[in-house]
């Protein structure tokens, strides 16, 4: 059965929307209906790693200098990085 | 050629299906179908078909099964009622999105509350958009057929949907009548072997029922819409080779004693042939009335509707459901949807009638078509009404 790129059209859609590949699921990005983004002031930041634990996601991680950032294609925006970290280091921004 | 036989249509039913080289049927009895299951399961547990009869604790389980079971490319069966269909709704979507082709016998009853076991069809109403294909049959012969069909309709590669083929409970799953059950050579002959579109194997992994964020769902349902409406072409292609194979014609929309008729009434399921009775008696008298009679509920035949009441002053729907605080009741909506663009349209009148088994006799329609003649020209002053209901 013939892939078919994900619908462009909706004549597209595979019958009852059966993905002939497995593993597809890795390729959702899973924060595009995100509507605030988080931001890190590394000024303020300690390296602490409470967003790192925090992060229901799990999709912050740390840089090779210790300091971390939110893989965007999976941050939904939910904030709890932001309200967790007691530094301040972090702040939500609305999405362009 | 097929003997006629003296039958119970809820066996039937249960016959009919086993005709169809089942692969996997899980039902929970419930009233009034119950006899279907208990039927199928003694087929099974006989070895009279090689079927995996799946004994499950409830509703929600049974369709879950046969979901489950349809998608390894298994033909399957479900059957039930009612409370039943109340309770596998949450699947009832799930099993068209997913284009499986399985096939239910729902033996129509109103729902709770207060409990009430005999007839209407507010259970299947609840389901009407559930992406189903939705078959109404008048009598049991046209439920032996039409549960046959539904296999071949579901499969079809251009179709891909699950079917229900709806019965009235009691009035019809309970009565002993004359069949012709078809001969297994020919049911072999019309229903070939099922060739599924894609089924779950190890050996070829593939996902159903994958998830669809708010980017992709508007195309999903787009093209389950599109399934819906299609699948038309193919319920007509396949109802024609029954009658030539057969010798019995289906219609979406068919028609009795209608040329010309002032006043037609419209009716679904097993009303219909009481409702012949009173055109009978009315024509004898000289009044112009006449019957349609609705057999496809989904894909609704909105084509042969308009073309059925031409000429028509009155079109007397007669509802066994409601949709409370709305337009009255769910045929009669459709109707009035339908007929709303035609310049020469009839008065549509909405009659609630024959809920919770209330029977319905050959003087009620008698009455209703004598009122609704009355009504020519000037809508009701409601758009709908309880009939024969006490107090009005």
């Amino acid at each position: 059965m013939a892939e078919k790129k994900w619908p462009e059209n909706w004549r597209d859609v595979n019958p009852g929307c059966i993905v002939f590949r497995p593993g597809s699921a890795r390729e959702y990005h899973t924060g595009t209906w995100r509507a605030l983004k988080p931001v890190w002031d590394n000024a303020k930041c300690i390296k602490c790693g409470i967003c790192y634990i925090f992060c229901p996601e799990g999709c912050i991680s740390a840089d090779d200098d210790g300091y971390f950032a939110a893989n965007l294609d999976y941050c939904k925006g939910c904030g709890i990085c932001v309200h967790e970290c007691w530094p301040r280091a972090i702040k939500l921004v609305a999405e362009g | 050629m097929s003997k006629r036989i003296g039958m119970e249509v809820a066996v039937a039913v249960a016959e009919a299906a086993a005709l169809c080289r089942l692969d996997m049927v899980a039902v929970y009895p419930i009233t009034p179908n119950t006899h279907v299951a208990e039927h199928l399961s003694d087929i099974v547990a006989n070895g009279r078909i090689d079927a995996e009869f799946l004994t499950v604790e409830s509703e929600h389980s049974a369709l879950s099964a046969v979901v489950g079971a349809s998608g390894t490319g298994a033909r399957t069966f479900t059957a039930t009622s009612s409370q039943g269909l109340m309770y596998m709704a949450e699947v009832m979507p799930i099993a068209s999105a997913m284009r499986l082709p399985i096939v239910m016998a729902i033996a129509n009853r109103a729902i709770a509350g207060p409990l009430n076991i005999w007839n209407d069809h507010s259970d299947i109403m609840y389901q009407r958009d559930s992406g189903w294909i939705s078959i109404f049959a008048e009598n049991g012969q046209e439920m032996v057929d039409m549960t046959i069909q539904a296999f071949r309709i579901a499969e079809h590669r251009d179709v891909m949907l699950p079917v229900n083929v709806n019965m009235d409970g009691f009035q019809l799953t309970h009565v002993v009548e004359p069949l012709e059950m078809p001969e297994q050579s020919e049911v072999d002959k019309f229903l070939p072997a099922y060739i599924p579109y894609a089924t779950l194997h190890p050996d070829k992994p593939v996902t159903m029922g994958a998830f669809a964020a708010p980017d992709t769902y508007n195309e999903v349902m787009k093209a389950k819409d599109t399934a819906l409406v299609n699948s038309k072409k193919v319920v007509l292609e396949v109802w024609q080779e029954w009658e030539k194979m057969f010798g019995r014609k289906c219609e979406p929309v068919s028609s009795y004693r209608a040329e010309d008729a002032k006043v037609l009434l419209l009716t679904m399921g097993s009303m219909g042939e009481t409702a012949e009775v009173a055109v009978d008696e009315l024509r004898k008298q000289g009044k112009s009335v006449g019957m349609l009679k609705l057999k496809l509920w989904r894909p609704f035949p909105f084509v042969e509707l308009k073309m059925a009441v031409k000429g028509a002053k009155v079109l007397a729907v007669m509802d066994r459901a409601v949709s409370f605080g709305g337009p009255g009741g769910p045929l009669g909506a459709e109707a009035r949807s339908a007929l709303y663009n035609e310049p020469d349209r009839p008065v549509v009148l909405d009659y609630i009638i024959g809920l919770g088994g209330r029977d319905m006799t050959v003087e009620d329609f008698i009455a209703i078509a004598e009122k609704a003649a009355k009504a020519e020209k000037k809508d009701m002053k409601e758009s709908y009404e309880f009939y024969g209901v006490r107090g009005a």
